[in-house]
């Protein structure tokens, strides 16, 4: 295949080719599947929802139900109002959801449609019909998929959440508030374990542990069990702290600064934590919060991780990685790599963030004497094109990165989404330092066997 | 707890469907009952009867949760996704572009590797706010620009997302612009994700624009006695292959294939063919429609889903052609390939004799895929369509009574004229005849619901509700769909086999493929796991006592 390039000036590419990000709407259903009984809607063509439910449910191989107002030709030029009501009430009276989350698409965006009025308004004409079903909470988010990505989509999402639900009823005594960004289901069990160990009650937006990751089970649930309870939500204004993960995320974005800004609860913005620099970073507000010691249990986890990194060092030391996905991800995956001794050469995102960098040196400087090459708002043939010369033993990040690993013949270590071509998306747990261990012998096995693999001899004493 | 997946043909039977209707509709406020109840049919097999009327190809209701897609995902994703030298360029914002990024399982096998493939790539305009306030036109030129310099392509097309369209972005005259100044064939598809009800939208607009702008440009004649075309076939997990494999052994040339492992110049040379097959009749009949008038080309249905299928079809093909060597040939072929066959479908025949099966699934698949639950004893008793329209379900002879609204009306009509230079009917009006006279029976489709038993649900357009309460009701031994349903019909214990993509498995056509069939289906329906839902201790709490104190 052709992939010599003709462009020798560093002059962005029109068309992007192979895209590493998807569409906001996408990342606003992902976030309102992690509230307790609701159901994603889009406002726009029945084609989105349908998109994405397949594209959501390839990677976690659960049911996501997304319904859509459906709208036609005579709807984009009359208006959606009226698609939007009677799909509302058709999702009211089927699936008796506590929360209908309603993101709008670029058709709507587009048209002009005031989601924000039609909700309202529906709340006024069908107040009846509201109450017959239980008054459901109806949040509205705006994801025109022609401006940001996934990540945006998401991030608006849990924002809107906390900003149209939110309040200072008091739910539940100890209560901490984390907000930990797109996550896997078995990453968020683990992050609510530890909060618990603490002596405190999580309140974890979004969550998907159960949503997203559900049992096998012999009375199926039409919305399935699991996400914060929307009570849980309401009192989000009364816990002790907020704790938000993202290095990448804006103040103007983040969910905890809206509960500081209106309700004084105090927020920490952290690195997501993985590895063992931003795990202990987030050990250290848990134990600032609680006045509490670090329990022996992560004590211990911490001690063999520390001792699994003098182990592993022999394998991996100066080996180099290209690192693409969502910018808190990458930025995260770039500061534990950092401390490993694997040298990060490119850390790229397809999402536009004036953040990405400055994180990544954040993550970087105290270690590297150079930072590694760092692409914001760029595609598989940019990072294709940059990597190629900064020859990297290995890949860490999505699916779509196959092609570039398949080229190079080297491993690629599947995280962070989608992960359509492996098994098990939902149950990688990155985080904390037994999620950060579990990456690691990950990482330290893919070198192994790449090494092994290319020996002509295939010695299995390594 | 009973076991969730035990199924007893005998309590089927005692199902009333048309309470199963009724239960369906319950829940539905009375205006989306009125519609749903014309689109949900209790079948009636009778000879001479009139086909019962179904509701089909009218628009989901919304916030019922379907399975349909957009015009989009049928004009890309469905028709133009399989072929793999045209670079697509999908022009809006990124979702779109990246949710059709080869998700089909759709295969291709290029001839040698200096043989283009893009069908790996994504690409996209990625439109941005700018592009929609001011207009998305200048990008996409300098797109496909870009496109031209890096890939050097034979040709471009250009896909309109919803905002495209709203914005009023013209891609058919960059198109026609493009293709002026770069010297090679572009078009553009005005496939905007509102237009039309579902999918089928999209095929539609797909196979105008390929029929318009590509079929007749080479007229190149491939060597081969027998040279068909291949209608409505996508590649799916390889099934075009196998079916090329049988038909080589046959020595009939397929010269294209619309569009399963297809190359740009076989659309262009597809008027050289002497006969048009048609798989899918949803997706593509009125292609066949325009070759016949155009270059008077015949055209069959045919289907190679299911052994004895794919034996009815070779022979239907060679019947056509006349030849007594080609007949010979075929029944050779049918003869090596069918023992095989037969020692895998009575082996899983003996396991699966007598369960049932449901099949809500595409335009032709929910009908085809009967045949090959025929073959190892399984009964489908209920079915329906994704995106059909009426005459896949009733069969063709409806086709005048069927009423143009104004979502068929926003699908442009070709008006199709003999080709001056090309037309060539293929057989005299006396061949013609003869054949017919003979039962040889042309653009012949009667549908689904004929071949559907007495009393069997068909369910246009089924939603995720209904799907529920269905399985709920019949507790099927087998549920077949996409992946979409996939996961919600096996929380409820029912396994679900993706006649979309196919799971990871396939080809299913052919004769290989109907034994990866039946072996497929066997592992399924036969699983132990169902019965591990409940732990022991749930299932029966006096029984786990007595082991504990044993």
């Amino acid at each position: 295949m052709k992939s010599k390039l003709l462009k020798t000036e560093k002059e962005p590419y029109v068309a992007t080719t192979d895209s590493c990000k998807q569409c906001a709407p996408l990342g606003a259903c992902l976030a309102f599947k992690g509230v307790e009984g609701s159901v994603p809607f889009l406002h726009g063509s029945q084609g989105c929802a349908t998109y994405m439910r397949r594209y959501v449910i390839s990677h976690f191989r659960e049911p996501v139900d997304i319904a859509s107002s459906s709208l036609g030709e005579k709807h984009a030029i009359y208006g959606g109002g009226p698609n939007l009501k009677l799909g509302l009430k058709n999702v009211m009276a089927k699936y008796h959801c506590g929360v209908i989350g309603v993101a709008t698409t670029c058709l709507t965006e587009t048209i002009g449609d005031d989601t924000p009025r039609l909700v309202k308004e529906f709340r006024d004409e069908f107040a009846d019909e509201l109450e017959c079903h239980g008054n459901p909470s109806i949040v509205n988010v705006s994801t025109p998929s022609y401006a940001g990505s996934h990540v945006d989509g998401f991030h608006s999402a849990v924002r809107a959440i906390v900003d149209q639900l939110a309040s200072n009823v008091p739910a539940m005594e100890n209560t901490v508030n984390l907000l930990p960004g797109f996550v896997s289901p078995a990453d968020i069990r683990y992050l609510k374990e530890i909060v618990h160990d603490f002596g405190l009650n999580p309140v974890v937006l979004p969550d998907i542990s159960e949503t997203l990751d559900g049992p096998a089970a012999s009375e199926y649930e039409k919305v399935p069990s699991g996400g914060t309870p929307v009570a849980s939500i309401k009192g989000m204004g009364t816990a002790l702290s907020s704790i938000e993960f993202g290095r990448c995320l804006a103040n103007s974005m983040g969910a905890a600064n809206v509960l500081e800004d209106r309700f004084n609860v105090r927020s920490r913005r952290l690195g997501t934590p993985i590895g063992l620099r931003e795990t202990d970073i987030f050990m250290d507000a848990l134990k600032e919060i609680t006045c509490r010691t670090i329990p022996i249990k992560y004590e211990l986890e911490r001690g063999r991780l520390v001792d699994s990194y003098v182990d592993g060092h022999k394998y991996i030391s100066g080996k180099k990685a290209v690192i693409y996905g969502d910018p808190d991800m990458v930025v995260a995956l770039t500061s534990f790599l950092t401390e490993i001794g694997i040298r990060p050469v490119l850390c790229a995102t397809g999402a536009k963030s004036q953040l990405f960098k400055t994180a990544i040196k954040t993550v970087t400087e105290e270690i590297l004497d150079e930072s590694p090459e760092v692409l914001d708002n760029v595609d598989f043939y940019d990072i294709e094109e940059t990597a190629e010369e900064l020859k990297p033993d290995v890949l860490l990040g999505s699916s779509k990165g196959y092609k570039l690993s398949r080229k190079w013949n080297i491993p690629l270590v599947r995280l962070g989404f989608p992960i359509h071509d492996r098994f098990g998306a939902q149950r990688i747990c990155q985080l904390g330092y037994k999620g950060t261990q579990d990456l690691f012998d990950m990482i330290v096995n893919a070198v192994i066997q790449a090494k092994q693999d290319r020996s002509p001899i295939g010695y299995t004493y390594i | 707890m009973k076991a969730l997946n035990e199924n007893i043909p005998i309590e089927t039977e005692q199902i009333d469907p048309q309470e199963v209707k009724q239960e369906l509709l319950r829940k539905y406020p009375t205006k989306v009952a009125r519609k749903r109840a014309k689109q949900i049919i209790v079948n009636k097999v009778a000879e001479e009867q009139e086909m019962q009327e179904i509701g089909a190809n009218t628009r989901t209701i919304p916030g019922i949760i379907t399975q349909r897609g957009c015009t989009y995902a049928g004009c890309k994703g469905v028709i133009m996704g399989p072929t793999r030298d045209i670079v697509n360029i999908t022009h809006g914002p990124i979702g779109c572009g990246f949710y059709s990024w080869l998700t089909r399982r759709n295969q291709t096998r290029p001839d040698g590797p200096e043989d283009e493939n893009f069908m790996t790539y994504c690409f996209s305009t990625d439109m941005q706010e700018e592009n929609i306030v001011f207009g998305g036109e200048k990008k996409l030129r300098a797109a496909i620009q870009e496109a031209y310099d890096l890939f050097k392509p034979k040709a471009i097309s250009i896909f309109s997302t919803c905002p495209v369209g709203l914005i009023g972005d013209d891609v058919h005259s960059v198109a026609r612009e493009m293709k002026e100044e770069l010297g090679i064939n572009i078009f553009g598809f005005s496939c905007e994700g509102y237009k039309g009800v579902s999918q089928s939208a999209g095929h539609h607009i797909a196979n105008n624009g390929i029929f318009k702008n590509v079929v007749g440009l080479n007229d190149n004649v491939k060597e081969g006695k027998y040279k068909i075309n291949l209608l409505g076939e996508y590649n799916i997990g390889g099934d075009a292959f196998e079916i090329d494999r049988i038909l080589n052994d046959c020595e009939i040339t397929v010269v294209s294939t619309f569009s399963g492992n297809s190359t740009y110049d076989q659309f262009a040379n597809a008027h050289t063919a002497d006969l048009n097959t048609i798989m899918c009749h949803r997706s593509i009949n009125y292609v066949a429609e325009m070759m016949e008038t155009k270059f008077g080309i015949p055209w069959i249905k045919i289907n190679f889903i299911g052994a004895e299928a794919t034996a009815k079809t070779l022979r239907k093909i060679a019947n056509y052609f006349e030849n007594e060597e080609l007949k010979q040939r075929v029944e050779e072929v049918i003869a090596r390939e069918m023992p095989e066959v037969i020692k895998v479908r009575d082996e899983v025949r003996a396991r699966c004799e007598g369960k049932v099966a449901m099949l809500f699934v595409g335009g032709s698949r929910a009908h085809h895929y009967q045949e090959l639950f025929k073959e190892i004893g399984m009964k489908t008793i209920s079915a329906g369509y994704e995106f059909a329209h009426r005459d896949d379900y009733e069969g063709r002879t409806v086709l005048p009574s069927i009423k143009v609204d104004a979502d068929s009306r926003n699908i442009e009509e070709l008006e199709i004229h003999p080709d001056p230079e090309r037309f060539r009917p293929r057989k005299t009006n006396e061949q013609l005849k003869k054949l017919q006279d003979e039962g040889f029976r042309f653009k012949d489709y009667d549908g689904m619901m004929r071949e559907m038993s007495d009393r069997s649900l068909v369910i246009d357009d089924i939603s995720q509700y209904e799907s529920e309460q269905l399985i709920e009701i019949y507790k099927p031994a087998i549920f077949c769909a996409g992946i979409k349903e996939k996961f919600a019909i096996q929380k409820k214990g029912i396994p679900m086999k993706q006649l979309h993509s196919y799971d990871s498995g396939g080809p299913y056509a052919g004769f290989r493929g109907a034994i990866n069939f039946y072996r497929e289906i066997d592992r399924m329906v036969n699983s132990k796991i169902w019965k591990s839902i409940k732990a022991p201790w749930q299932e029966s709490p006096e029984l786990a006592a007595k082991y504990a104190c044993d």
